[in-house]
């Protein structure tokens, strides 16, 4: 899960690491009564993507008349394909030098890694590798004093600067640990004059540790209505734009089956992961959804291992009896009884192949031909 | 031969008692597998399938020896468990549940490389080494005893080519599946290292996908290998930051990607399967070749 900027700079603030004066705006009436309040500020878009500033979501107003014009503009418009709500009005700061500051997760290593660099503000893709430093954090011995400042020295710090520095590396990783999260970012870290102020905040929680988050967690809702809708019943479910509704079951099988139908010139509508194991009860809400899409066709993929074949096609003539099936659907049904899912599949008139090559190709052929 | 597990290996189930735990000790005890005991706290005493179930790990080892430990136990529940079985000195460790915080895993690991355990998953379908043991949640009956070894991110992709290879009559000497977390414990090299190393393991599949960097990290140890390694990776056509079930699935930053994968591994000198049924026809002309090669030397 990934928090909006203001929702991190929350965070911050209440861990002592400090952030520009400044707050959220819903609409124009606002931004400008807190310029007012303010001066000079800085309105920035707030949506979960990266690049704010180069595709024109950050503007500088002078004047609540500035600030009203420009939240006008902004709010409600489509910035990098997602759609601007809110504004965080700050207050403009004096910026001397920005730093790059972040712990993230090193799948590979399985640790965390602390990343720094004198060259912030830029994306840290960009930032040449001989200006970054990476150091990986032992779980087990935690972040100490020593640790942030050899960080500190390197970055070229030196004097108050320096403590200061090395203070909010260790509340960064205080909130990287408390908070369960996968990235907690500063970019960029501003000297301003004597202080040192976080003028941005990116942090992405794991979303599978809500059971434990402290009280006052913010929670953002990234995936769209149906797919928090598959969410709720255990399923896996991506939105894409093809017109090939897929069911399978297992992540790897499911992807694999979008790379088939794109391998025969089709579009997947989706990505899903109906579960290994997954009773006639939860692929018959699966395929709820699927027909909820208006597909051109739907092609189910199944390996029963856990999963059975006669349960999935107990599913089908389920909800065949009770709503209707509209799309043609294909089934490739192979594994644990798949003669008795067959069976079942034929009394309601849907064919099954055993091998996926076959139904995709069909499923492929139908979407092209309707 | 066969690598981590074989036929005399000792396995305790934890979450023995609850539903997943009740249905996977039966199929396993049906595959053969030796289960000497399972671990539900408050449970000690009952008996699952004929298995005795002890309150502790500790409860368990004095009544018998265990060589691996399978887990069937909530994803909040995993870390503790994981330390009781380390602290127990148990070495293998074998993790199935989904959804197990990262955090956790990194914990998890950090004390399993100090006490040199060994840790397969979480969120993985186990290993099998067919004919002899199966500490995982794979169906039974798609494997056969054979000089394949297969590594895999991903269960039911992994079924789907062990069954077609089956089929073909090319058996499996074990089959070992990573997870599809951030953080698992056994990577691609560790496996492809012991498959290399086991003298009854002649070829190798690699399941791999979109996401991370393992497979490139693979890429790096088949160049020094001898067997021939044939690969799959799913996700060729996922578009970039959607993430695609798995927690590691997803094309971040322009890292991650298919392309990316494909070109590293061919470097390397592993085959790349475009299409899952290809697998089997390609890992056997590998295989002919590679011995071809052998014997000119």
């Amino acid at each position: 899960m990934k928090l909006f900027e203001y929702m991190g700079k929350e965070i911050f603030t209440r861990h002592g690491i400090d952030i520009p004066p400044g707050r959220v705006a819903c609409n124009s009436e606002e931004a400008a009564e807190i310029t007012a309040e303010l001066g000079e500020v800085v309105i920035k878009s707030q949506i979960l993507s990266g690049g704010r500033g180069k595709a024109g979501g950050i503007k500088f107003a002078k004047s609540p008349e500035e600030a009203r014009i420009y939240a006008g503009e902004l709010l409600g418009r489509d910035l990098k394909g997602l759609k601007i709500e809110k504004l965080l009005v700050e207050k403009k700061i004096r910026i001397d030098r920005e730093f790059y500051l972040s712990i993230a997760l090193d799948g590979a290593r399985k640790q965390p890694v602390l990343i720094a660099s004198a060259s912030g503000g830029m994306d840290i893709e960009d930032v040449p590798p001989d200006q970054i430093i990476k150091k990986h954090i032992d779980p087990e011995v935690g972040i100490m004093p020593h640790f942030c400042r050899e960080v500190v020295r390197r970055l070229g710090l030196t004097g108050p600067l320096a403590k200061q520095a090395a203070d909010i590396i260790m509340k960064v990783y205080l909130v990287f640990k408390k908070y369960d999260c996968e990235l907690v970012e500063i970019n960029p870290l501003v000297v301003s004059g004597e202080h040192l102020i976080a003028a941005d905040s990116k942090i992405n929680i794991d979303d599978v540790a809500y059971f434990r988050y402290p009280a006052g967690t913010p929670v953002v809702e990234e995936r769209t209505a149906l797919e928090k809708k598959a969410h709720d019943i255990g399923i896996s479910y991506v939105e894409l734009d093809g017109n090939i509704a897929v069911m399978a079951n297992g992540a790897g099988m499911a992807m694999a089956t979008l790379d088939i139908i794109q391998h025969f010139g089709g579009n997947p509508r989706n990505f899903m992961d109906a579960g290994g194991g997954a009773d006639s009860e939860a692929t018959a809400q699966a395929l709820e959804i699927l027909i909820s899409t208006k597909p051109k066709v739907i092609l189910v993929n199944i390996f029963g291992g856990i999963t059975r074949c006669d349960e999935v096609a107990r599913a089908f003539a389920k909800v065949k009896n009770s709503m209707g099936i509209q799309v043609p659907v294909v089934i490739r049904l192979s594994g644990t009884n798949e003669k008795e899912g067959i069976a079942i599949l034929k009394e309601i008139g849907i064919d099954s192949y055993n091998n996926i090559k076959e139904a995709a190709a069909k499923a492929v052929e139908i979407a092209k031909a309707g | 031969m066969a690598i981590i597990i074989d036929e005399n290996t000792k396995v305790l189930v934890q979450g023995i008692t609850g539903n997943q735990g009740q249905f996977h000790t039966r199929q396993m005890l049906e595959y053969g597998t030796k289960i000497v005991g399972g671990v539900s706290p408050g449970k000690g005493g009952q008996e699952v399938h004929g298995v005795p179930v002890f309150d502790t790990v500790a409860a368990a080892l004095e009544k018998t020896d265990i060589d691996a430990t399978i887990f069937f136990v909530p994803a909040r529940m995993v870390k503790d468990a994981a330390f009781e079985n380390m602290e127990n000195g148990i070495k293998t460790i074998v993790i199935i549940t989904e959804h197990v915080p990262v955090h956790d895993a990194i914990d998890i690991m950090a004390y399993a490389r100090d006490k040199g355990v060994t840790i397969v998953g979480p969120n993985t379908f186990g290993l099998i080494s067919p004919g002899k043991c199966k500490i995982g949640i794979m169906p039974n009956r798609i494997y056969k005893p054979g000089n394949v070894g297969i590594v895999a991110r991903s269960g039911t992709l992994s079924y789907e080519i062990a069954n077609s290879l089956s089929i073909e009559g090319i058996g499996q000497s074990t089959v070992v599946g990573l997870g599809g977390d951030r953080v698992v414990g056994l990577s691609f090299v560790d496996v492809l290292r012991r498959f290399e190393d086991d003298p009854e393991t002649e070829g190798v599949i690699l399941v791999g996908e979109i996401g991370g960097n393992a497979e490139e990290v693979a890429a790096e140890y088949i160049k020094q290998m001898t067997k021939p390694v044939v690969a799959f990776l799913a996700g060729r056509s996922a578009p970039p930051g959607k993430r695609m079930g798995h927690a590691g699935a997803i094309i971040e930053r322009g890292t991650g990607t298919y392309r990316g994968k494909v070109t590293a591994l061919e470097a390397a000198g592993a085959i790349v399967a475009e299409l899952p049924w290809e697998v089997p026809d390609l890992l056997r002309k590998a295989m002919e070749s590679r011995s071809g090669t052998r014997k000119v030397i």
